[in-house]
């Protein structure tokens, strides 16, 4: 690979990582908008800039965004507090605003003629393949700075995020931590804009955040994973635009990592979507595996033999579907909870009876059921001919713990509610 | 009588509708102390003043005979549990090391110190199992005791706490209140934003009675009273809140912010 887009392409990916380090903050800080409007305020600062410096030196590029990006800020803040808008319309107000004023000054260079103009049209959408050296120099280095400058301010940070008034409270400059977040919001924006320029730049602020959450519930794993997927889009970004001629970059990046993003939501554990359904789906296994047992269990109480029942003998007892049940049999074989016995009629096909170990589960789930309908009456006042339903679905749900809590609350009961045995482990 | 904390002539607004009316009073130390009042009678606003997270529109307030900013270290404060999101990536054992959090320590790591007396207010609480849980999967009793442990960990002579029994099981209450009563023991000044008539009687020894301007201020005995509950509690004092919404809506200064009354130098 060429030695130089080499070097562009790792600055891209430390100018994506970056921003998406200080973005976390604000993903968390449930001000994602803000960050939004920021990278659109920086459009004129960015232009005017460039008319004044007469040239694109990445210094006064830096300068101006940063003054735009903290007039807009400061903005967005005064509307606030001074006037009754809401902060939503108060920061569309200050992005459209500040965004209108930029495409007009871009017009206005446009109509100079100036033969640069094409390198500042980079800034709406990123072009890596526009990017100089001394930018790429330039950008890494602020890069570096704004990690480090979050390094410092983690504690402060964090603190800012979770609990502001506490951070008051314990008597740190908030202010001042406010200010310099502000202004690594801002720099961080400038950063991204190389890569992504300032109409999708909210993507990078967020988006590595929202699908780094799904992995992780620390906050430093959080900031690292999210530097990590912001890398990769970066890098497939730059790769993919500079193969195509007059490519952009932001859309490319953007798409990789909204790709990343939804994946996560997806196929994170214990948050993603797919888990969830996962969990849902052995739940309801459970619970149709539990109300077998239980059905069998309660015959042979009701018998005081044990019993075997046909597919269609169960069926008559409790409504459920057919396929259910033979998808219920067919688990609880496999977990050698009840066996086919020798079938009685061969009309009906085969009957099943529990094992020892069957048995036991199925008094469990009957006990659970029990302990369940008398915590209610007792404790919670409910009528007897109320609790059943309930019942059916906590009896699925109790966990061993609970269930020992129950008994101890109860004083190890001898009857429910309707008065039926509940049903003990042999001591 | 050793005072804690003194709030002299204070008055407070939101959104420039006042919520506390030239509030005066004197608070001891080593007492458990309630703040108690209706729905929006300016409890949080009281609390919150005293902290420096609201500005007063005219008044002070001193703790320790100083102002706050001279013995913050010896302060500490547990927000409302609601107000933050607990939904945010930190675990138990995080969230108390925040309590080690100064003004001077910022920059610099946690220390192995900071990390044995959050373990030791963990404990105190009985939370110590929980310290690697997510705060997002803790109980409302739990994430209180977790904002106790982190008041506990900044190891202050005086602690304010807004509303620390809303949303806890029976059992957290008992706890909290015998950790409490350990803390008077040692000498410490609990003052306690509370609601729930019924049990202010039992908790506290001194009782600040308040609706937007204070009804009573001192031992319980003197100040829970049916005439002066009544007054606190009976309806809502008609031409107060009027004037207060006219002076929201109008936005007059209600006083010259730099105004400082009898404000001793």
């Amino acid at each position: 690979m060429d030695p130089i887009f080499l070097k562009v392409l790792l600055g891209t990916m430390l100018l994506a990582s970056s921003a998406a380090v200080v973005g976390a903050f604000s993903y968390l800080k449930q001000q994602s908008l803000v960050g939004d409007a920021i990278a659109h305020a920086l459009l004129p600062g960015v232009v005017l800039a460039f008319i004044l410096g007469e040239g694109r030196h990445p210094v006064y590029l830096i300068f101006g965004a940063l003054v735009a990006g903290l007039v807009a800020h400061y903005g967005i803040s005064y509307i606030q507090q001074r006037t009754k808008l809401k902060s939503d319309t108060a920061v569309s107000l200050v992005l459209s605003t500040f965004f209108g004023f930029g495409i007009m000054l871009m017009s206005y260079v446009q109509r100079l003629g100036q033969g640069q103009q094409a390198g500042l049209e980079r800034y709406l959408l990123g072009k890596a393949a526009a990017i100089t050296m001394l930018d790429v120099y330039t950008f890494s280095g602020l890069a570096v700075l704004l990690l480090v400058g979050v390094g410092l301010f983690y504690k402060g940070f964090q603190l800012m995020t979770f609990n502001e008034d506490f951070a008051h409270a314990i008597g740190l400059p908030v202010g001042f931590i406010r200010l310099t977040f502000t202004v690594l919001t801002v720099l961080a924006v400038t950063i991204g804009i190389q890569t992504v320029g300032v109409v999708l730049m909210a993507a990078l602020l967020i988006t590595p955040s929202a699908a780094a959450r799904a992995w992780t519930k620390s906050l430093p794993a959080m900031l690292g994973i999210a530097a990590l997927i912001a890398a990769l889009s970066a890098a497939a970004g730059t790769l993919i635009s500079s193969s195509i001629p007059k490519m952009p970059t932001g859309p490319w990046v953007v798409l990789v990592l909204g790709m990343l993003g939804f994946g996560s939501l997806l196929f994170a554990p214990e948050k993603g979507l797919l888990f969830k359904r996962r969990r849902a789906r052995a739940h309801r296994a459970k619970t149709l595996r539990e109300n077998l047992l239980k059905l069998l269990y309660s015959q042979e109480e009701r018998q005081e033999k044990s019993v075997q029942l046909s597919l269609k003998g169960m069926m008559e007892i409790r409504a459920m579907r057919d396929e259910d049940v033979r998808r219920g049999l067919r688990d609880l074989m496999k977990r050698l909870w009840i066996v086919e016995r020798s079938s009685t009629s061969e009309a009906h096909g085969p009957s099943y009876g529990l094992t020892e170990m069957g048995r036991v589960e199925g008094r469990r789930v009957v006990r659970l059921h029990r302990l369940w309908e008398l915590y209610l009456t007792e404790r919670l006042g409910m009528a007897a001919d109320h609790i059943h339903p309930q019942a059916e679905t906590m009896e699925h749900v109790i966990t061993p713990e609970i269930e020992s809590l129950l008994i101890k609350e109860l004083g190890t009961p001898e009857r429910d509610p309707h008065q039926s045995l509940i049903p003990y482990e042999n001591e | 009588m050793e005072k804690s904390i003194e709030v002299h002539n204070l008055t407070v607004s939101y959104h420039s509708k006042p919520v506390l009316w030239d509030v005066d009073f004197t608070l001891p130390k080593g007492k458990i102390i309630g703040i108690v009042g209706p729905n929006g009678s300016g409890k949080t606003t009281m609390l919150k003043t005293v902290m420096g997270l609201l500005k007063p529109d005219s008044g002070y307030t001193e703790i320790f005979g100083e102002p706050l900013d001279n013995v913050r270290e010896r302060v500490s404060y547990v927000p409302q549990r609601e107000s933050v999101d607990w939904d945010f990536p930190a675990d138990v054992m995080d969230v108390v090391l925040m309590g080690r959090y100064r003004k001077n320590n910022l920059f610099k790591r946690i220390t192995k110190e900071d990390r044995r007396i959050a373990t030791e207010a963990l404990e105190k609480v009985n939370l110590l199992e929980f310290a690697h849980r997510q705060i997002s999967q803790l109980s409302g009793g739990q994430q209180q005791r977790v904002f106790i442990a982190r008041s506990l960990a900044q190891q202050a002579d005086i602690y304010l706490m807004d509303e620390p029994f809303v949303g806890v099981d029976a059992a957290t209450e008992d706890a909290i209140l015998k950790l409490l009563r350990d803390m008077k023991n040692e000498g410490k000044t609990v003052v306690i934003v509370h609601h729930d008539l019924q049990t202010a009687n039992e908790y506290f020894d001194w009782i600040v009675l308040l609706n937007t301007r204070l009804v009573a201020a001192g031992p319980r005995e003197e100040v829970f009273t049916k005439e002066l509950l009544q007054e606190a509690y009976g309806g809502r004092l008609t031409v107060l809140s009027k004037l207060g919404d006219l002076i929201g809506s109008t936005e007059f200064p209600l006083r010259e912010p730099d105004f400082k009354e009898d404000k001793p130098e």
